[in-house]
């Protein structure tokens, strides 16, 4: 057997490798600059009552809590919003919600036709507080710790997968840290 | 219980590939005559339950049958019928049971058409096309069953990608899927041949119309995503160099190098373990883009929805097969023997400079798509890789293949004198360089250099083919029957490569002098555009089945007279709630003029943006020239004669020399 010959072989396993390594990364996981940096100060009118308001306050009360970015046009939410409903029931972990970009009434109809997992939402809806937070696509989730600090960015709906072996365990070791 | 039998069905289809695979090559290799014949009524079957099983997903889809995943998550009782049916295909596990049926109805058409091969041949390659089936038939079947059922049932589904709600969109796909599964048939000649250990003239010329007609189906699905693009995405543009685009791409390229190498492979008997070798690429490029495109291991605008474990099936399914196949190639291609010599000066070096050039565009492309992916895993970073890299990689290589592309037909096989073609070629060099330069001058009143370049090579191009044409009918009695009696192969050549001229003049004039305005309007505005007139009238409500739109409404005149009133849409889908631009397009064959309503800014006031693109349309045009060329040339009478002529074994050879 003549060794040319063998050279394409040779290059496709090479990718092949190439590939197998890329299956297990994700191209649109970028590195998000405020991971362990504590998030960004907001104070923005409740969703449900405008004379109230929601902030990095609320999150603080809890050892750790999850902000979620939503909104009603958003189709990948519809998605992930089972879940948030039933982590919501069964009081798993409190869930700050981000109207985001959204229209009041549609919020509210969205909520009220899917079930509402939030503690609170903040009515986002010129989109300012989701540029500071680096939001760049619907859904988002946060994780938050007591300090206000962010511990984790889930960009894309959580999946059954991410939350089982990523947020989860996060938040458990959070709660431990926190005693 | 449809479903279920869909299902069913599926399960059937690949226990017989699964059959199909093995019967025959065991039948080939001990000479058992009634294994050997069982891959033809194999390749039936399964084409026939795999048409079984499609049917029921489309009877599914029409009936509104939400209980089944697949056709929930797909559409919609507002959906029109003809999106339902093309819904079928408009999502993951649809479109891969689309790609299995048409890859069962290449086998079948195999069996039917190969009646004259020796019946070895036909059982290896049916034998390889069934391992292939068994692959995406478990892929199929085991990670993304479209017969999923949910339960209990959603009252209505959640609507067709409103993206894919296009007739662009209906055709682009099977015609795509059917070039790339077409590229299974020469692959699999061509693995076939190397275990049979027969690589000759004969293979060459049994895989030409194969391939010729999927590099057709190849280029017409190209184009028809390339067109969609332009109309639908509402930005006037028609290539992005996005990965998926370049995931089909890169086997035409791979295509279109194995149709030129194959002519020498099949005339000359040389160049034919590099030809094997360009077979096992295309359909392995087939495959990476079907990896690329399903694994979600690159981002791309085309995001299907993607699945780690999807990824590494289909990994390992490119593995497997690619593997297997470049092993056989490693072991068996040593023994292949060229026999014919050439000079270096000779049609022989053209089409291998064809080969060439095209081999590496395609491997700069290749680099280009998954370098993202390679810096990735070698944790070096994240970037993205742009048009402009693209741009600067591909054009010029294309530059010096349009250049031996209007040579190449004119020289001669073996050997050729380099003053017999400067003879030959001089008018056709002075000529297109004169016009190059004039007419783009007359046009647009500009002298770009790289305008005069595109200009100068498409006259090349169109004055060589002529040249060309003109010259094979100088040893007739009268030059014009000798001219209009060239076999079909002849006019399918020179079609294709007109249609390349014509692509390139789009190309060029409408990169170079499209003119774009993105502005605010009220109703009432006017604006001037390359000569145009555009009025803004103001906007209306409308509504679809299953829509709602805002329409606007610009009327275009040009010197006083009107020319088209046109309608741009912005239309949000009801279920997912998802807005779309519908551009407002007046098509020419000189000129399109585009419109696409933006976002409303107050005060009556909308965004617009008004595009005025020459030549746009030639660049679909050409296409339509390339693939019209490779219908007429696959149905060259001589690919029909050829059991006669292997009868007839010395009459054959003697026609190839004189054909020299």
């Amino acid at each position: 057997m003549k060794t040319r010959y063998l050279i394409p072989l040779l290059v496709f396993l090479l990718l092949v490798g190439l590939f197998m390594v890329g299956l297990g990364l994700d191209p649109r996981e970028v590195p998000s600059p405020l991971i362990d940096k504590p998030a960004p100060a907001f104070s923005l009118p409740d969703l449900h009552d405008e004379s109230r308001t929601v902030g990095t306050e609320d999150l603080k009360k809890h050892k750790v809590s999850l902000f979620n970015v939503w909104a009603s046009w958003c189709a990948a939410c519809l998605q992930e919003h089972p879940l948030l409903v039933e982590l919501a029931r069964e009081g798993v972990v409190p869930i700050y919600g981000l109207n985001y970009k959204d229209k009041r009434p549609d919020a509210l109809n969205w909520l009220k036709r899917l079930g509402d997992p939030y503690t609170a939402s903040a009515f986002d809806e010129k989109g300012r507080v989701g540029i500071d937070w680096g939001v760049y696509g619907v859904p988002e989730t946060f994780v938050v710790d007591s300090k206000g600090v962010i511990r984790y960015k889930q960009i894309g709906p959580i999946t059954e997968e991410a939350w089982r072996e990523t947020i989860l365990p996060l938040i458990e070791r959070i709660r431990a840290e926190e005693g | 219980m449809l479903p279920e039998l869909g299902n069913f069905a599926l399960i059937l289809a690949m226990s017989i590939a699964l059959a199909q695979g093995i019967i025959p090559l065991v039948g080939a290799a001990r000479g058992m005559p009634g294994w050997i014949a069982f891959g033809r009524t194999a390749a039936w079957t399964q084409f026939l339950f795999l048409v079984v099983s499609f049917g029921i997903l489309t009877h599914a889809f029409v009936i509104n049958d939400f209980s089944v995943a697949y056709v929930a998550n797909n559409s919609n009782s507002a959906l029109p019928l003809g999106y339902r049916i093309s819904a079928v295909w408009g999502g993951h596990e649809g479109s891969l049971l689309l790609w299995v049926m048409l890859m069962g109805a290449w086998s079948a058409a195999v069996a039917l058409f190969s009646k004259r091969l020796p019946p070895e041949m036909v059982a290896r390659v049916l034998a390889v096309m069934g391992l292939v089936s068994v692959g995406f038939l478990a892929f199929v079947i085991f990670t993304s069953n479209p017969f999923d059922r949910y339960y209990p049932a959603p009252a209505d589904g959640r609507d067709l990608n409103p993206l894919l709600q296009d007739i662009g969109l209906i055709l682009h796909p099977p015609m795509l899927y059917m070039g790339y599964v077409g590229f299974s048939v020469a692959f699999a000649f061509a693995i076939a041949a190397l275990l049979g250990g027969k690589l000759d003239a004969a293979w060459a010329r049994w895989s030409r119309p194969w391939t010729i007609v999927a590099w057709v189906f190849l280029t017409l699905g190209i184009s028809l995503g390339s067109w969609w693009a332009y109309y639908e995405l509402g930005w006037g543009g028609w290539w992005f160099w996005d990965p998926v685009e370049n995931a089909s791409f890169l086997p035409w390229l791979t295509g279109t190098a194995l149709m030129h190498s194959l002519a020498v492979s099949e005339k000359r008997s040389t160049f034919k373990s590099w030809t094997v070798l360009l077979a096992i690429f295309a359909f392995s490029l087939c495959l990476l883009g079907t990896f690329l495109v399903r694994s979600g291991v690159l981002t791309s605008v085309h995001a299907f929805a993607s699945d780690p474990t999807r990824g590494v099936f289909v990994l390992m399914l490119l593995a497997i097969v690619v593997g297997v196949s470049l092993a056989i190639y490693a072991w068996r291609a040593p023994q292949v023997k060229s026999a014919g010599n050439f000079a270096l000066l000779s049609r022989e070096t053209f089409l291998l400079g064809n080969n060439v050039l095209l081999v590496v565009a395609t491997a700069t492309i290749l680099l280009g798509t998954i370098y993202p992916l390679i810096l990735d895993a070698l944790d070096l970073g994240k970037i993205s890789v742009g048009p402009p890299y693209f741009n600067a990689v591909f054009i010029p290589l294309m530059i010096p293949l349009i250049i031996a592309l209007g040579i190449g037909p004119l020289s001669r096989w073996k050997q050729d004198e380099f003053p017999r073609l400067v003879r030959l070629l001089r008018g056709a060099l002075l000529g297109s360089l004169v016009l190059g330069a004039l007419i783009p001058w007359l046009l647009f009143d500009s002298l770009e250099p790289m305008v005069i370049l595109g200009t100068a090579l498409s006259l090349w191009l169109l004055f060589t083919v002529l040249l060309d044409w003109f010259h094979r009918g100088r040893h007739k009695a009268s030059r014009w029957k000798g001219m209009l009696g060239q076999p079909l192969g002849f006019y399918g050549m020179a079609l294709a490569h007109l249609g390349v001229a014509i692509t390139a003049i789009g190309i060029t004039y409408s990169s170079y002098y499209s003119l774009e305005k993105d502005l605010r309007m009220a109703p009432g505005d006017e604006l001037e555009l390359g000569g145009y007139l555009f009025r803004f009238e103001g906007v209306q409500s409308n509504h679809g089945p299953n829509y709602t739109a805002t329409e606007g409404v610009i009327s275009v005149s040009r010197d006083g007279r009107p020319v088209d009133t046109l309608h741009t849409q912005k239309r949000i889908y009801t279920v997912q709630q998802m807005p779309m631009t519908e551009a407002g397009i007046d098509p020419g064959l000189f000129r399109d003029l585009y419109v696409a309503l933006g976002e409303p800014l107050g005060d009556g006031g909308w965004a617009v943006r008004i595009y005025y693109k020459p030549y746009v349309r030639w660049i679909w045009l050409g296409s339509l020239f390339m693939a019209l060329g490779g219908i007429l040339a696959a149905s060259d009478r001589r690919y029909r004669l050829m059991a006669r002529r292997k009868a007839e074994k010395g009459v054959g050879a003697k026609l190839v020399t004189q054909e020299s």
